[in-house]
């Protein structure tokens, strides 16, 4: 640690209760780009409160003021360079609803093949690398090999060839219609800039097709690991890890998941529906309540409430992302997938799902919807139309689109005068929805984990895995990047000395 | 067997993509393993800042540093990997002049605070609370760092060898970079490695690009059908092309939407932003200001659209109030 962080940190020590003991996870090498999480302990060692802090803010939504409207869907992909198609998507489906222009129906089907693309090779990047070594590979296994090298070691190096070549395939065919596949140039209001040329059909059909079998291989692999594993399941259903909240996520007319577009739903933690509402009211129901101790917002649904940081259908809080997609519709759009939620709700014991680590296993549940639909898109004809693109004619005054992300629902908000310049903008990004559940979810690990002053390395991964089943992006909570987040877990005496170090 | 030559991967201000780039390598990326010990990487592996910091200086063969530079500590960073490394790669368009993040130079720290936690729509904010670098809840004092105001590129904090340009850089270009460090076959200090060519050189719709562009109008791209055959300026839609480097392969309008320049320039141009003035809108058929200004119209924003990645290192600077 440097020394003026050092100091900072003492300062605030000695200001500190005296009769508290702190232990802090922080990201010292990224102290000011990073989530670090701060843990105050009682006399008896035991935890008082565990806070998660965004340490950084960007402003997005400020420097793209004074900007032209369509320059969003690439301005805004920025935010975040794992996910930028998703911003990409929100961005363009706001301008549709800012010019008043329905998108066309062949430029909507390269939309949402696009869409789903990104969905399958996001979520493949979570579980295989990001967050699902700790399943794959143990959550008690030596950290040297909680990575994609020791995944790798327990699947085998076939499979891992087969994962990184998977990937690259399924971005090449966002690459072709994209333009890009890291900040794509596709999105414009009432279509996309370019066609899919039949003679790649018989390519990118392949590329579906196998999509789909190695969703169904991942689906199995997560059988195999973690299912057929007593104690895994026990880990995922236990108390630490679980917060009865409300959830939320974008249905189709049928109520079933949907990626691209939709109404919002909402679920109650008992699993009646709470609202349902089109993005275009998203004021109605969603409200941002600010502390002093973070830069991130949390987001509440205003119809409740902010009852602080509490569970229950009193609470106004909520949760996307996989597991609260799941528990806000009534089912998957396609048949594997569907098959796979029925699985998946009948072992968790019913609806709605409440235990955060699900998040793992309903992101598989998602590869096999996203992989079923670019094959279904890809056998319509009409995929390859030459018109994709409906020109925007009416007077632009203020577009709010949405999508499902991987990481949740996000919504972008603009307004413009008559030429289309922006000079309002608004974003609830997938993460920020979750910021409060985060919260809960790290103070409640931390309780149920760390007692009596007993503070070792796994517990600390599994205080890190509260949050990181989110698959958190805090680059796009605060609009800031980066996105991925190091942490460095440094426990410390009461004179604010270094006892030991714990770094991932 | 000797050591294999060790290279570091950091990250300052960015959005991950350089990253992805990285990832991106593909198959690839197993023969870099292979090559080279990767000795820092924090998106992808544990690492330790005391263990580069106890390395010689100089014992480290490369370091790739992607994102800009907002914070003190990404200021440390670069500076303590400068010492450790051989040579420094400036990787991205915001390492090399600021990229998207330093747009926010346009505006002051306080706008920005003001607008995202007191006018924001749907703040549920009465008592206009903000994050403090100080606070107390329940007893419990929490502290954040402060918000820095201005994005600096990594070559106005560090001495830098090498640049990749790109928004990200392709996959390609970091190879072709990664295989130059190895064979040690390297360029004069300072290159770009990227083709030292505009853009439009290798443009597919190169040849229908008119020798005067004689334009009457610049229209927006949300506002007309894009010919995808025909080059974009002589659509009358701007398009970086003529004052951007190539080396991407035209990736862009050949996803049928203008270059917006994140290459950066040639080698030969040292305002991105002013050549573009200078070449295209010599082209500009009105001689009169009045209709030279309803030209202009087309271009709402300037400094959004000649200099989107390039505000650090733009003649401009920064807006002061």
């Amino acid at each position: 640690m440097d020394k003026t962080a050092q100091k900072v940190w003492n300062q605030a020590h000695q200001q500190a209760n005296s009769g508290r003991r702190t232990v802090t996870i922080d990201p010292i090498t990224r102290l000011e780009g990073h989530g670090k999480i701060e843990i105050f302990m009682n006399d008896q060692g035991n935890v008082d409160r565990a806070y998660l802090q965004i340490p950084e803010l960007r402003g997005f939504e400020v420097f793209c003021q004074g900007r032209p409207s369509e320059d969003m869907p690439q301005l805004t992909s920025r935010i975040c360079g794992v996910c930028p198609t998703a911003h990409h998507m929100a961005a363009t489906k706001a301008l549709d609803d800012l010019y008043g222009v329905e998108c066309h129906p062949v430029g909507r089907k390269i939309r949402e093949l696009v869409y789903n693309a990104f969905m399958l090779e996001d979520h493949a990047l979570h579980v295989y690398i990001l967050g699902g070594p700790d399943f794959i590979v143990g959550p008690d296994a030596p950290k040297e090999l909680r990575n994609v090298v020791g995944v790798i070691g327990k699947v085998g190096l076939d499979v891992g060839k087969r994962v990184i070549s998977m990937r690259r395939r399924i971005r090449e065919i966002i690459n072709y219609a994209g333009g890009k596949v890291i900040h794509p140039v596709m999105g414009l209001p009432g279509g996309v800039a370019k066609g899919i040329a039949a003679s790649e059909l018989p390519k990118l059909k392949e590329v579906a097709k196998d999509g789909l079998d190695f969703a169904k291989f991942t689906l199995q692999v997560f059988h195999d690991i973690v299912l057929k594993n007593d104690a895994y399941v026990k880990l995922i259903t236990s108390d630490a890890f679980t917060h009865k909240t409300h959830y939320m996520g974008l249905v189709d007319k049928n109520n079933k998941v949907n990626f691209y577009d939709g109404d919002i739903r909402v679920v109650s933690p008992d699993g009646r529906e709470q609202s349902r509402f089109p993005v275009q009211k998203y004021l109605e129901h969603i409200s941002e309540h600010v502390e002093p101790w973070s830069y991130i917002k949390f987001p509440f649904l205003k119809k409740v409430g902010w009852n602080g940081f509490t569970e229950g259908n009193s609470s106004g809080i909520y949760a996307v992302a996989p597991m609260a997609r799941l528990n806000a519709a009534d089912g998957m759009a396609t048949p594997e997938a569907q098959k796979a939620y029925e699985e998946y709700f009948k072992v968790l014991g019913g609806k709605p799902v409440h235990h955060t680590l699900a998040n793992h296993w309903a992101r598989v549940v998602e590869m096999l919807q996203a992989a079923e639909r670019m094959v279904e898109l890809l056998n319509d004809p009409e995929i390859t139309g030459k018109e994709f693109r409906t020109i925007p004619t009416k007077t632009p005054k203020i577009g709010i689109g949405v999508v499902e992300a991987p990481r949740g629902t996000l919504i972008h908000q603009y307004e413009t005068d008559e030429r289309g310049l922006l000079h309002r903008v608004n974003l609830i990004v997938s993460t920020t929805n979750n910021s409060a559940r985060i919260a809960m979810s790290v103070d409640k690990a931390a309780k149920g984990l760390i007692k009596d002053g007993k503070v070792n390395d796994g517990l600390l991964n599994m205080v890190e895995m509260a949050f990181r089943a989110y698959d958190p992006c805090f680059g796009c909570a605060t609009h800031t990047l980066p996105g991925e987040m190091p942490l460095v877990v440094t426990l410390r005496d009461l004179k604010g000395d270094i006892i030991r170090e714990i770094r991932r | 067997m000797p050591d294999k030559p060790k290279v570091a991967f950091y990250w300052c201000a960015s959005c991950g993509g350089c990253e992805e780039a990285v990832v991106d390598l593909a198959e690839d990326i197993l023969k870099v393993v292979e090559a080279v010990d990767i000795v820092l990487w924090p998106v992808a592996m544990d690492f330790k800042k005391a263990d580069v910091e106890a390395r010689p200086d100089k014992s480290i063969v490369a370091a790739f540093i992607n994102g800009a530079i907002r914070t003190s500590e990404q200021e440390e960073w670069a500076r303590m990997l400068r010492r450790k490394c051989q040579v420094v790669v400036s990787f991205g368009a915001c390492a090399n002049s600021g990229g998207i993040p330093a747009l926010a130079n346009q505006f002051k720290t306080e706008t920005i605070l003001k607008y995202v936690y007191e006018d924001c729509p749907g703040l549920d904010n009465p008592g206009k609370v903000r994050p403090l670098v100080k606070s107390e809840d329940e007893g419990r004092t929490l502290t954040l760092p402060e918000m820095h105001g201005m994005v600096r590129a990594l070559d106005q904090v560090i001495d830098v060898d090498y640049y990749l340009p790109g928004c990200p850089p392709t996959p390609k270009l970091i190879m072709a970079a990664v295989q130059a460090l190895l064979s040690g076959k390297l360029p004069p200090k300072g290159t770009v490695l990227s083709p030292d060519i505009a853009l439009c050189e290798e443009c597919k719709r190169k040849d229908s690009k008119p020798v005067d562009l004689a334009l009457t109008e610049f229209k927006r791209p949300h506002q007309v059908q894009i010919d995808p055959e025909k080059c974009l300026l002589a659509q009358g839609i701007v398009c970086m092309g003529p004052a951007t480097r190539g080396g991407c392969e035209a990736l862009c309008p050949g996803g049928n939407m203008a270059c917006t320049g994140c290459f950066g320039p040639t080698s030969r141009v040292k305002d991105q932003g002013a050549k573009f003035v200078s070449s295209v809108f010599s082209n500009i058929v009105p001689k009169e200001e009045k209709e030279i200004d309803a030209v202009l119209d087309g271009i709402p924003d300037p400094i959004g659209t000649f200099y989107r990645y390039g505000l650090s290192k733009c003649l401009l600077r920064r807006k002061l109030n």
